[in-house]
């Protein structure tokens, strides 16, 4: 699946990595099994597919999905009957910063397609595709409840909100150059200023 | 300026750490009903308040916490609706990410009147950085005695957990909320059972949205009868408006229910008017899923009336001339807006969220969406807005979960009240987008 997909690096790195999870993942899965009553540990399914996407490359591969199953003592099947239906789970590698630009109504109302085709020109890439480097994916998702402060897109946990071309472009040079989003959100509600 | 209850603290410096929190008088109404109420009390006075659920269905909080059922020997369960996906609708994020404790100390007070010793909030995987202002709050919470074993030493205990879901509109139902709860697919259940008799790992369960949950506190602390003079009629108390659109100031509003329309989106105290000098065209007044109006429709009722913030005011005329406050997703156009080209990042929302469980919704959100984008490429065909009729009509009432109206209903009302407008492009065979998107270059970067 992978050899379909540019930045084979970034991704073969991924590929190689051990699934089974750090101590401190491990303590954390723990701790969100720990909330359920006993016997119903299935119910940790989702939040630990998210830390196991964190842990494991950013996607979840088959490899993982047996090992969570493994974990929460399940049939394998119904880790990927979760991992399918949800849109938060990458069943494919991905860029290292995947951004996903919101396109439902108030987002379109204020240029989202604009901010869209700013992106695929800026990064060469289309909706869909990651950068060559595996730095970037782009994606396009529904509302992400910015609506007031469109137009939005999500990076990882970063809201990054009223868009403007200039701002696209500081967010993508922050993230090549320190590798990292600075903060969860930068909205500026215009009435809570 | 309406009364504030819930969000009047939002400016005030780290109120959402439980110090500033309980300095400004947070956490009043665990001491109250746990001191000095029984459980019956607290439902007692939510029923008095006339609170209605604020996720958008607006049945009455009492009531269906009355239904709860309490068997002996089985565990009872809260479970906050917090999976905030309707398009438009942003204020239970704002809620929560301002004013955490809020929703922590709803969620315990009503705890106590359903008697549930475990709850837990499911929030929308999206929303991830506020799953984390959460659970800070929550561990402030334990460590102040607020949550946990012997609560303020009135032996009740009750311990409250978050829980991230995976990116599924559909889970903002109550019970595919509860089978994602429970790590599985967000397939909406087939109702009776209801989840007040069997929820929650088959247990009985309340299911309120964040809203509903954070409004308990003012009306134990004032008294359900004080707060249901606030606002007109059924419609009482206060409601969060999530503004956004072609407007001056998008936000979230607290309003007292009752606000006239017009003034919500002209006053300087709220929307500010329509942005760049721009006339309205139309408003989808609560959520993506209620009827769109047109300006003549959404200022004043068919009878002439001025058209209020309201259950009621603005179900006024059914869906032939109204449409619903909903979850209060406001969402302003002005007259460059393609109320074609909205409808159809509506209907491709739909397609996309669609659980795939019922055929009528499954098929049909997908054909809506194909026939919008024939309108959008030119080639469609005026028998194609009679088709696009067709596909509504039998999706609505055929699917097990309320997403089928939710995907039919816009469509239903773009037709009726702007046919003309897809007669237009099936007759001249172009769509011309002059939506102006020049907001992005007026934010300043």
């Amino acid at each position: 699946m992978s050899s379909q997909i540019h930045g084979a690096q970034h991704f073969d790195k991924a590929k190689r990595v051990e699934v089974k999870f750090s101590d401190e993942a491990m303590r954390t899965v723990q701790t969100i099994i720990s909330r359920y009553p006993e016997g119903k540990q299935k119910s940790a399914l989702l939040p630990v597919l998210h830390v196991a996407q964190a842990e494991f490359g950013g996607w979840l591969s088959p490899e993982t999905m047996d090992y969570v199953a493994s974990i929460l003592n399940i049939k394998p099947i119904e880790v990927f009957e979760v991992a399918s239906f949800y849109t938060m789970y990458n069943l494919k590698p991905m860029g290292k910063c995947v951004l996903e630009v919101c396109q439902t109504s108030s987002c379109w109302l204020n240029g989202a397609e604009d901010i869209v085709k700013y992106i695929e020109k800026k990064l060469g890439i289309k909706v869909g595709e990651t950068t060559k480097d595996g730095m970037f994916s782009l994606k396009v998702a529904e509302c992400l409840g910015s609506c007031g402060t469109a137009p939005m897109m999500q990076c990882g946990a970063s809201f990054h909100e009223n868009l403007t071309y200039e701002k696209v472009d500081r967010i993508l040079d922050d993230y090549k150059t320190q590798g990292k989003l600075r903060s969860y959100t930068d909205h500026d509600y215009k009435n809570t200023l | 300026m309406g009364k504030k209850l819930l969000i009047h603290n939002d400016k005030v410096p780290g109120i959402a750490s439980l110090e500033v929190y309980r300095a400004h008088g947070g956490y009043a109404s665990v001491e109250k009903a746990l001191k000095s109420m029984t459980p019956d009390q607290v439902t007692d006075e939510v029923k008095k308040s006339g609170l209605r659920g604020r996720g958008g269905a607006g049945f009455p909080t009492g009531m269906k916490w009355s239904f709860l059922a309490k068997p002996e020997g089985v565990p009872r369960y809260l479970v906050c609706n917090a999976d905030e996906s309707e398009p438009g609708t942003f204020k239970d994020r704002y809620l929560m990410e301002k004013i955490p404790h809020a929703l922590i100390e709803g969620m315990i007070t009503s705890s106590y009147a359903l008697g549930a010793k475990t709850s837990y909030i499911y929030i929308r995987g999206e929303y991830f950085y506020v799953a984390r202002i959460l659970e800070t709050a929550i561990a402030e919470a334990y460590a102040a005695g607020w949550l946990g074993q012997n609560i303020l030493g009135t032996g009740f205990s009750h311990d409250c957990y978050v829980q991230v879901g995976g990116g599924a509109y559909i889970c903002g139902e109550e019970t595919a909320l509860l089978e994602s709860l429970e790590g599985k697919r967000g397939n909406p259940r087939i109702k009776p059972p209801f989840p007040a008799v069997a929820g929650l790992w088959g247990c009985p369960t309340v299911v309120n949205n964040v809203e509903t949950i954070a409004a308990v506190c003012p009306i134990i602390n004032m008294g359900g009868e004080e707060y249901a003079k606030i606002g007109i009629g059924k419609s009482t108390g206060t409601k969060l408006i999530s503004a956004s659109g072609h407007i001056n100031k998008p936000g979230v509003y607290e309003i007292e229910l009752g606000v006239p329309v017009e003034e919500f989106i002209y006053s300087e105290e709220y929307c500010g008017g329509i942005r760049n000098g721009k006339k309205l065209k139309a408003v989808v007044a609560g959520g993506s899923s209620v009827p769109i109006l047109p300006t003549e429709l959404i200022l004043k009722t068919a009878k002439g009336e001025p058209r209020l913030m309201t259950y009621e005011s603005l179900g006024d005329g059914g869906f032939i001339t109204g449409t619903m406050l909903g979850s209060g997703g406001f969402i302003v156009m002005d007259e460059d807006t393609s109320i074609v080209k909205n409808l159809f990042t509506f209907t491709r929302f739909y397609h996309h969220e669609s659980c795939g469980q019922c055929s009528p919704c499954r098929e049909g959100t997908g054909w809506m969406e194909k026939i919008l984008k024939k309108f959008l490429n030119g080639t469609a065909t005026e028998s194609d807005v009679d088709l696009l009729w067709d596909i509504q009509s039998k999706i609505e009432g055929k699917t097990i979960c309320p997403l089928g109206e939710a995907a039919a209903w816009p469509v239903a009302a773009a037709i009726r009240h702007f046919k003309q407008e897809f007669l237009d492009i099936a007759r001249s065979k172009k769509f011309v987008d002059i939506s102006h998107y020049n907001r992005l270059n007026q934010i300043v970067a």
